[in-house]
């Protein structure tokens, strides 16, 4: 008999929350306060938890930080060999790069190639002083030597379970669920 | 994307169009990058294969290449192995076998994109085969409209000049009303296809006529050899009575574009205070076009799908 897919979650929007509060505070005091930085989300739900992040941190150091949202399909490894090219969206990098310190963020972190992708984007617009990721869930199976430095939650999945992340803006709750197979 | 090739906008979805437009806008947004490449197409060799004239088209895609980082080989019949008799078979065959992925080709012949389908393994993009199709063209006319108008659907579109000959008016017949808006035409009889009318537009003579309450004017290049092949009277008769003025153009309505191919001939269909003027998007028609493509090459040069 198949096994009914099962859907658990493993985080709702209450913990959600307190987790972007604490990566927010964490930021601050890693880099002694938000001078010269910089958040740029990866499109599209990190897009959102970036401007949560952003709006977080300007509430804890009264001051406001430049937000930016990138979309990483055209710098994909996979471009030539998948069927349908995926769609591609918005970026939006209104300010310099360069000497700032930047804060990726992203929903998952899981093979890393999405980083990968990321960084060699912000790159080719300007040297910024330094690179440091956000992420939400950290699933695990890197494929490339790729790390978060602030991470909401650390979940163990096998590699054929699905992460499934909900945000407010986009699907209406704040959830992650994972299925497992 | 249906197919691995575009070779006209007969048959395209209003969906596909769409796609290709929504695409060429994000990529706009690299073009006013100060580093105006990106690594999609790296690896990936295109040929240009340009059995005819061109300036735009062909500077346009070798940009849209470069900036996808994508190998770029050009390719002028004038100055190949064409001129020693080599078929045009054996050119492509003898390319593709130094490993290219993606032929661009304009040829002076129709159906020539469609037989390189036949006898290549390459995805093909059509730049202009005789006057049957100039898909590219036509797409960056819609993405310009649709920025201007905000919509394309309920436009009324005119597209003056020599029809006959026009693969840009054809693609742009196609393209426009699969989008839903409102097309006439306007030429010399001696130059306006017979039948015409049944792809589903008006045609007019009477230039006047045909420029009440349009939206958009597209003005068509009148090529001066057609005089010598007795189908106008003289550049001056035609300026007389088909040439874009400021004067006609007061029966349009307020928010009128002006629209044209390139390259113009000033003074004759259009004036140049018109093509300079407020109104013109001649330019911006051009910007687009590096934008569509790149719209183009990114959204065909997808794979097998097999990694994951």
């Amino acid at each position: 008999m198949p096994r009914k897919k099962k859907s658990v979650v493993v985080l709702d929007a209450k913990t959600i929350q307190r987790a972007l509060v604490r990566i927010a505070h964490e930021i601050v005091e890693k880099n002694k306060g938000a001078e010269n930085m910089a958040i740029i989300g990866i499109q599209n739900r990190g897009a959102y938890l970036a401007e949560r992040v952003a709006k977080l941190i300007e509430q804890i150091e009264g001051v406001e930080i430049p937000l930016g949202l990138m979309d990483i399909t055209l710098y994909r490894d996979d471009v030539q060999t998948k069927l349908e090219q995926p769609l591609v969206q918005k970026t939006d990098i209104l300010f310099d790069v360069v000497d700032k310190t930047i804060i990726l963020v992203d929903d998952v972190l899981y093979t890393g190639r999405t980083v990968r992708a990321a960084l060699d984007q912000i790159i080719d617009f300007g040297r910024p002083r330094s690179i440091q990721f956000a992420v939400l869930v950290d699933r695990g199976h890197r494929e490339l030597p790729i790390r978060a430095d602030y991470v909401g939650k650390n979940l163990p999945t096998a590699k054929d379970d699905r992460v499934k992340v909900k945000i407010k803006e986009v699907d209406g709750e704040d959830s992650v669920s994972v299925v497992r197979q | 994307m249906k197919s691995r090739h575009l070779l006209g906008l007969e048959g395209m979805s209003r969906r596909e169009i769409n796609l290709i437009l929504d695409t060429a806008e994000k990529f706009k947004e690299i073009l006013a990058r100060p580093i105006r490449i990106v690594p999609t197409l790296r690896g990936v060799t295109v040929v240009n294969l340009f059995y005819e004239p061109s300036t735009r088209t062909r500077i346009s895609f070798e940009l849209a290449e470069k900036r996808l980082s994508a190998e770029v080989v050009n390719f002028s019949a004038s100055i190949s192995s064409a001129r020693k008799g080599e078929t045009l078979k054996d050119t492509v065959r003898n390319i593709e076998a130094m490993k290219t992925d993606m032929v661009v080709v304009r040829h002076q012949a129709a159906g020539v994109p469609y037989f390189l389908t036949q006898c290549l393994k390459s995805s093909i993009i059509n730049a202009g085969d005789g006057a049957h199709e100039h898909p590219t063209q036509a797409l960056l006319d819609l993405l310009t409209i649709r920025e201007k108008h905000k919509k394309i659907k309920g436009l009324k579109v005119t597209i003056v000049g020599d029809i006959k000959f026009s693969r840009v008016a054809r693609s742009n017949i196609w393209g426009f009303k699969i989008m839903g808006a409102d097309v006439s035409l306007c030429g010399p009889s001696t130059l306006m296809p017979v039948e015409i009318e049944k792809m589903g537009v008006k045609v007019y003579s009477d230039l006047d006529r045909a420029l009440e309450g349009a939206d958009v004017v597209m003005v068509l290049r009148i090529q001066l050899e057609r005089q010598k092949g007795g189908l106008v009277p003289s550049p001056r008769e035609y300026t007389n009575k088909f040439g874009i003025t400021r004067e006609r153009l007061e029966r349009l309505n307020e928010n009128f574009t002006i629209m044209h191919p390139g390259p113009m001939n000033r003074g004759v269909e259009i004036m140049p205070d018109v093509a300079d003027g407020p109104h013109s998007v001649i330019l911006d028609q051009v910007t687009n076009g590096v934008a569509i493509r790149m719209a183009v090459l990114y959204l065909l040069s997808g794979g097998e799908g097999k990694v994951e």
